[in-house]
This record gives C-alpha cells, structure tokens and sequence, in this order.
C-alpha cells in the first residue's frame, strides 16, 4: 500500500459538466420519480404516489429542529445533516461514500454530516436501484448486461426492497441519488439565503454548511436556513458539479465507523440483547431438502438452561437461557431426518452428471456473435480445447447468522443484519402467517456478508420467526459455525469446456464457452476480447444445493475460466500471455490500458527466481476492469506460495481511493483464498465440511504482504468496487503457478490438485 | 456455582456451569460484546482476549480455568482516561477494519505480539497473527503492526 499513494486523486482530467438530467414530464418539484436514473444526472428513488408515504418518511425520521428534504435527508437547526441511506454497510463504505456524494454537491461541512441506516419501510424502499438496474424499466437496456441475473432475478420480484448489492450503492443510489439530492437541496437554500438577504442568488456561493454573500460579508449557517428552504420547491434537474470542483468524491475520506470497530463497541446483529431475552441454536436437516423424522426431547430438556425444544418442518431448535446451554441440549439430541432423495448426490456425481448435460449437446441458452463451427473448421486452423472445473464456495462471513425476534401482541419485531430489510419482513411475514404492517425490522450491522445475507436465501428469517410465535420471550437465534458451513448457499459447483481456434499468426478466430451450472450467466462472462466468432452456451443443471450470490457472483468462475484458457492459447501460440491479450483488446480501448499498467506496474517481463511466476488476468465485472498480476511459487509440500499482487482499476471515478484501495486488495484475497484451498463438497447430498478446520480460509502468512493497488480515473460511468478485485485473482495465480511449473491447473481449489 | 476472577480491571462473580466457555460469559453474563463468536473451536480467533497476559481464545476456554485470573478484553485496552490503545490508533490510522467483526481479536493478538516481542519482524507478524479476517485486511492489519511499533517499514495509508 505504501506504493500506492492514491494516485490521480489530484490529477483529474478537466471533464465536460455532466449531462443534464432527464425530466421525463416532472416539473420543478421533485417527487423523486424513479424515471432516469443513470450517471450524469436524473432523478432519484420513490415515486411519491400520495402524501402520506412521505409525511410517513418523515414523521420516521424527523423531530423537533430538524427539516426534512425528500425524505433521504434532513438539516438540524445545529447544521448537523443526516442522510438516510437505503444500502447497508457491512465493511465496504458505502455509508461513507454516500455521505461524501451527498456532501459533496451539497457544500456541507463534512464534519457534521451522519450516514444512518433508513428505517425499513417501504417509505424508504430503493425503488431507484431496481430502476437502474432493470434496463427495460429505466430505459436505459445496457445496464441490465452488466447486472448479475442472480441479483437481477431478486430485484425483478418486488419493488419494495431495500438491497444491497451487485456493488451497486455508489454507482446507483450515489450518482443517480444522492449527489442529485445535494445539489436541489443546495439550491434551495441559496433561493432561501437570497430572500433572507434581499440580493440575488447568483452573488451567493456556499461552503462548510453556509450560504455568504461575499459583496456586503454576510452569511447564513444552513441550519438557520433549513425551515424555510424545507417549503420550497426543488429543482428536479439542478447541475452537478464536474469532476475538477469535487472537494470530497475522490478524496481519501477517513471512514465513518471504523472508530467503533476497534474498541468493541460496534453492536452487531449477534450482541443485540433484551430483557428476558433467550437464546437458541438449529440443526437443520444434513441433506438440503430433508426433513426432520423424529426427536427424542427429553435429552435436551435435562441440560441446565434449556427451556424448550422447537421441531420445525426441516430443523430442531433449542431453546435456553444462553448459548452454551443450548449447543449442550443441541448435542444432546439425536433427530433423525430424511435425505429428501437425495443420497447419490456427491460432488464426483455431480461434475459426471455435468459432463454428461455438456456432451448431450442441448443447450438451455445460447450466445455469442459470428460462426463460431465455421471457425473451428477453417482450413489451417490451430485447435484447442480445456475443461474447467470448480467447486461450491462458502461465503464464511465471520459473524455467523443471528436474529432475534419478539413475537407480541400478533407483531413480530426482529433484529439483525441482513442485506435488504423490506424482504427481510416480507419474509418474516410470510413464514409466520402475519402481514408485512405486522413485522417490524431493525436493521443492524453486519460482521461480513458476501451476498450470503440476501433475504431470499436466508432461512432464517423463516427459522426465528416460526419459534418466535411458540415463545412468550424475546429468542435470539444463533447459527452454530458447524451450521452455517454445512447449510449454505454457495457459488455454484461449476464446469465448462472452453475450445478456441488459432490461426496461423496466433490470433484467436474462434471461441466457444460451454458452462454447465443451474443458472444463466450471461451478462457476467464478462467476454471483452475482440475476436470474430464468440459461442457461450449454457447447460443448466440443479443440485439440491442453492446457488447463491458469492462476492462478484459468476463472475468468479468465468473469470477463471477466460482467463484461465486465453493464457492457454498464448502458449499454444508461442506468445507472451500480457501481449497475447494485448492484442485482442481494441487498440486504446481502457481495458488496454488496465492491462498496459499492470504489466509496467508489475516489472512483466522482467527476469524472476528459480522457480517463480507471473501471472495475469484481467476482467471487467459490475462495470469495473480490473487487471491483477501475481507473482507465485510452490512450497516445498506442493503447495503454492503467493509472494506479490498488483491490481489496476478503471472503475470511472473513485469516490474515496483509501476505501476503494481496501476493497479491492480485500477483493484479491478473497479470490487466493477460494483458489488456493476452498471447497465445499457432497456426500449422500449432505456438506462435507462443517469448520474453518475443514474449510480453510486464507491468513495473513499466506496472503501477499502488500497489495499493489492503482487506479485509473476515466470519464466511463461509474463502476462497482466491492467486488471486481476477486474475479481476475483465480487465474493470475493459476496462470503464476504455471509459469513457475509448467503445470496447468484447471480444476480448483489448488490444493487439492497439489496434493493430487 | 460462582466463579470469581477479573474482568478489565474489576473483580466479578459469575454463576455459569463451570463448562461454560469464557466466551459466553463475557458476551452473555458481562454484556461485553466486543468478543465475538466466530467458530466455537479457536480457530478464527475472532474470541481473542488476554488471561493474565497471554493470548487467549476464549470460545475454548472453560470458565472455571479462569477462576481467580485477571481477563483484559477488547473494551479493556483503553487507558484510564478512556485515551484508545497505541494498537487501536495504529488501526484507525491505517484504516484497518471492513466488516468489522474480526477486529476486536486481531487487536488483541497484536498487542498480545507486541507486548511479546516489542518490534515484531515481518516473520513473528506471519507467525503469530493467525486470526481469520475474511475481509482480506491483512496488508493493513500488518502495516497497522509495523506502525504502532514505530517501524519504519510501516506502510500505513493516506488520509484524509
């Protein structure tokens, strides 16, 4: 990190101002019709069909000296400015990044600006995202390709959620939202200011959270002005400031919770308490699908502490005083449960039957360009094919699940962390047989998430809600480490055969990528070669597992599938792998350029030890190109050793680099993790692991002690930053590995194949 | 049965099943939270805490073990005068924790190896912090090691 100073911060090309906003019929006032929504400008989130969802916004969120703007924000007669952010921050600074978007076009002093969690209603339901993300909707057809169709799929089933997500907060919710907010609000206040001081606004300027009138030396706080500019009307398309006036996007912003996450007072999901509170803990049927046969109670009601036993369709709860107490009565049980028929499930069966689905030849998608048969028998051409193969990954977010949930006067109110509160409650509501008005969500922090905390593939939601209406208590559920490792819902376990034709001066003619998994990725292959003849064809196959959204979602195995086999073909061609690539990308195109970086960046081509590698690989994911370079070798057990990792980023603009450099180096690690020793695999369709003694994740000795991090700042649109640093990781360090040894590796995790 | 030992500073009396590991008592009976469950087998380290100085996790730990023993966690480290630990500046500084969660116990590891160690190599950094942060926060944890020991190798990032 040393190394990467936040280049570019002040070096920002001098960029046309952004294009103004779409009014699509709104007028003056804003009524934050979800109607354009992209970069450059539009308008934001909810569309406010009566008055009463906003008076409702409000009276959530406002009191007494306080001045509500558009719901998402509001001004404290002190000068402290709120704003309500939809997202949930679980580690990746979206809090943070929103707050200095809105600040930012607002001239408010950042020093008094507060990010909080929007309460989870629909009043504040992020109507805007679904918006941008789906194109038909919007108006706007690109965006949906860059959507994963797992999130995409989610979002698509209710308006009225609250997600996050598909690393979607800054470049939605920020750019279409809250920089749109900041600055309507901002002339507002001017319009106020202007009255109060009887000249005219364009002698006006604002700075700190305050409007001064230079030519006669006065000035007014916002607080001061917040009432009065609260009755105006907001202009739906006011400009946004250019890249060059920006006092706080881009600037290395010190994050707003980290100080509570190094003395112990951060209060996650897990530490929520009430009084008279009980704790529980689950085992669910080993075999996702299985159902709970029979269990013997008494065991468990003889431990100390354990007041009650709870059979669910497909768990046992029990319930005690505290943790420790129900763990014992847990492991005193012995419930039996069925396989839901599902005991030839395993993961060899699995890629056999994949196989099988591949070699039948008949795809459930197909896409592509050109006549890829016809490339593959064209006369002189060099062919070559490889199969791909990798395993279901767990999400091991540190902070096992827990939720608490109090059932009471037929409301259920809950607490915990999850990653969309209006489905959240949806849920909740649906499991116990109540209307949503009836389920009350306290969102809360989250230790990690991963995509593991979408409502949608979250039992349990369902689990707590169910034992919360048999108990007269508060019951906070704990999910057991053993628990949440063996019922998760993973990246898919996933192959593919990727063939490719060469012609005689090693350009790639033709390319074909057949994937079998459950689900269509198309639109995450994220395929940015120029090559004259593409095929991607999907073979869909279910396990009785759930495929779930993991960090960067198909990101990660196309990442490591295309980049994995591109560095193939430059050996079939006898040509360096960063040339090889170069050469396919459009000549000054940014990904180009992300490449060109990282190989100066990274001393390519320059002479290394014995037995050491470089490798490359570079992927454009939630519209972000990220290349990385890693340096590698193999220890003396066969195992590999990561020694250096360089990545460059053009995500358009960086909203704050020293949180944007963490995301990615964090991104980088996660992806070395799951390659190097990651799987979860099926026996009898029950989860082989159960612990981080069985499902290894990285530490900081097998990390690369420095992350080399550089961003390119470009005029493109503004891309995501959570998750584009894991997809290109898996293959730079298979492709490292392979230069250091000679030996291809295709099948993942490493370890497995070292050991081979 | 009341089992009596210290908790940053203050004697307690606790009435747990002897069983019980130091972990629940300090989340549950304590209310002190900052400890977190991470995997029940001390293999995380997400539990990290000091008995009598030594590194510690408390998810493996009965609590009768620690009867008439001095326990410093997370929410101990603090000065007196509620000034942060030189270890918890050099995080903020570095701008360390994502998530969040891991952090009360690689804190305590690190001051653990500091106190142990004085300036730690980049060899005894590799060595001892063991603990799983699935954030990825590992060049910072390190460069937050390297700068509160006043290394000059600390690669502590910009800010603002």
């Amino acid at each position: 990190m040393a190394d990467n100073p936040n280049p570019n911060i002040e070096e920002f090309a001098a960029t046309p101002a952004e294009a103004p906003a779409k009014k699509k019929g709104v007028k003056r006032r804003i009524f934050l019709a979800g109607s354009a929504l992209l970069v450059g400008g539009g308008v934001f989130g909810l569309y406010w069909s009566d008055n009463s969802a906003r008076s409702r916004a409000k009276s959530l969120t406002t009191g007494e000296g306080e001045h509500n703007f558009l719901s998402w924000m509001k001004i404290a007669e002190d000068d402290t400015v709120t704003l309500f952010s939809p997202h949930i921050d679980f580690g990746q600074g979206t809090h943070t990044a929103l707050g200095q978007m809105l600040a930012d076009e607002l001239d408010a002093d950042w020093s008094k600006l507060k990010v909080v969690q929007a309460p989870s209603d629909i009043a504040f339901a992020n109507t805007a995202l679904v918006q941008s993300f789906l194109g038909e909707m919007s108006g706007y057809p690109g965006v949906i390709g860059a959507l994963p169709a797992a999130i995409v799929g989610m979002l698509s089933r209710s308006m009225n959620i609250q997600i996050t997500g598909g690393s979607s907060a800054v470049r939605f919710t920020g750019q279409g939202g809250m920089r749109v907010i900041g600055a309507a609000v901002r002339l507002a206040l001017i319009e106020e200011a202007a009255n109060r001081l009887d000249v005219s606004a364009s002698e006006l300027t604002t700075a700190d959270s305050k409007v001064t009138h230079a030519a006669s030396g006065r000035s007014l706080r916002y607080g001061e002005l917040a009432a009065g500019a609260a009755g105006r009307s907001l202009s739906s398309a006011p400009t946004l400031k250019s890249r060059k006036d920006y006092k706080l996007i881009g600037k290395p912003v010190v994050r707003l919770d980290i100080p509570s996450k190094v003395d112990g007072s951060a209060v996650y999901g897990i530490d929520f308490t009430l009084p008279d509170m009980r704790v529980a803990t689950i085992a669910a049927a080993p075999v996702r699908g299985g159902k709970l046969q029979s269990v013997d109670e008494a065991p468990a009601m003889a431990v100390p502490g354990v007041e009650k036993v709870v059979k669910l369709d497909d768990a046992v709860v029990v319930v005690a005083k505290g943790y420790w107490q129900a763990l014992k009565g847990l492991n005193a049980l012995a419930p039996t449960f069925t396989n839901g028929g599902h005991s030839a499930m395993s993961t060899p069966a699995i890629y056999t039957a994949q196989d099988k689905l591949r070699e039948a030849g008949k795809p459930d998608n197909t896409a592509g360009e050109g006549d890829v048969d016809a490339g593959f028998k064209a006369a002189g051409a060099k062919r070559v094919s490889a199969d791909f193969r990798v395993p279901f990954l767990h999400h091991a977010m540190m902070e096992p699940f827990a939720l608490t949930a109090h059932f009471k006067d037929g409301k259920l109110e809950m607490w915990g962390g999850l990653q969309d509160p209006i489905s959240t409650r949806a849920r909740a509501a649906k499991a116990a047989g109540l209307d949503m008005g009836d389920v009350i969500f306290n969102p809360m922090i989250m230790g990690g998430g991963f995509g593991r905390r979408f409502p949608d593939v979250v039992e349990i939601i369902d689990q707590v809600a169910l034992v919360a209406k048999q108990v007269p208590y508060p019951v906070k559920l704990v999910w057991s480490r053993e628990e949440e490792v063996r019922h998760g819902t993973y990246r898919p376990q996933s192959s593919a055969r990727l063939e490719a034709t060469l012609d005689a001066e090693g350009r790639i003619t033709a390319w074909r990528n057949d994937y079998v998994q459950r689900d269509n990725a198309e639109g995450e292959v994220g395929f940015i070669y120029a090559i004259p003849a593409t095929s991607r064809r999907h073979f869909a196959y279910t396990s009785n597992q759930i495929d779930g959204p993991w960090r960067s979602v198909n990101s990660t195995q196309h990442g490591f599938y295309n980049e994995s086999f591109i560095d193939e073909l430059a050996h079939a061609a006898g040509e360096d792998p960063y040339r090889f690539r170069r050469k396919h990308l459009p000549d000054g195109s940014r990904h180009q350029k992300v490449l060109d970086e990282v190989a100066q960046r990274s001393g390519w081509g320059t002479p290394l030890p014995e037995a050491t590698g470089r490798g490359i690989a570079i992927v454009e994911s939630f519209g972000t190109i990220v290349a990385e370079v890693i340096e590698a070798t193999v220890n003396a057990d066969g195992s590999p050793k990561v020694l250096k990792a360089w990545a460059v980023v053009d995500c358009g603009t960086t909203v704050n680099p020293l949180n944007a450099e963490a995301q990615i180096a964090g991104g980088i690690i996660m992806g070395l993790s799951a390659t190097i020793g990651e799987a979860i695999t099926l026996d009898k369709g029950a989860v082989t692991q159960s612990n981080f003694g069985d499902y290894p994740v990285l530490k900081l000795a097998d990390a690369p002690p420095v992350i080399d991090v550089h961003f390119i700042e470009s005029d493109a649109a503004m891309g995501g930053i959570g998750e584009p640093g894991v997809p290109p990781a898996s293959a730079a360090l298979a492709n490292a590995l392979f230069a250091a040894t000679g030996k291809r590796i295709r099948t993942l995790p490493l370890l497995t194949q070292a050991k081979a | 049965m009341a089992i009596g030992f210290s908790v940053n500073g203050k004697d307690v009396s606790v009435a747990a099943e002897p069983d019980t590991p130091l972990l629940w008592v300090l989340r549950e009976d304590l209310a002190l939270t900052g400890t977190k469950f991470g995997c029940g087998i001390a293999a995380c380290g997400a539990c990290s805490v000091h008995v009598d100085g030594e590194l510690t996790r408390s998810c493996s730990v009965p609590v009768s073990e620690v009867a008439g023993k001095a326990v410093t966690t997370i929410e101990g480290l603090k000065g007196a005068d509620g000034t942060l630990h030189a270890v918890q500046r050099a995080w903020i500084a570095a701008q360390v924790p994502q998530c969040g969660y891991c952090q009360s116990g690689q804190i305590m590891a690190a001051v653990a190896l500091i106190e142990r160690t004085g300036t730690p190599s980049n060899a005894q950094i590799d060595e001892a912090m063991t603990n799983i942060c699935r954030c990825g926060t590992y060049p910072r944890i390190r460069s937050a090691i390297l700068a509160a020991t006043g290394s000059a190798a600390a690669a502590v990032t910009g800010e603002a």
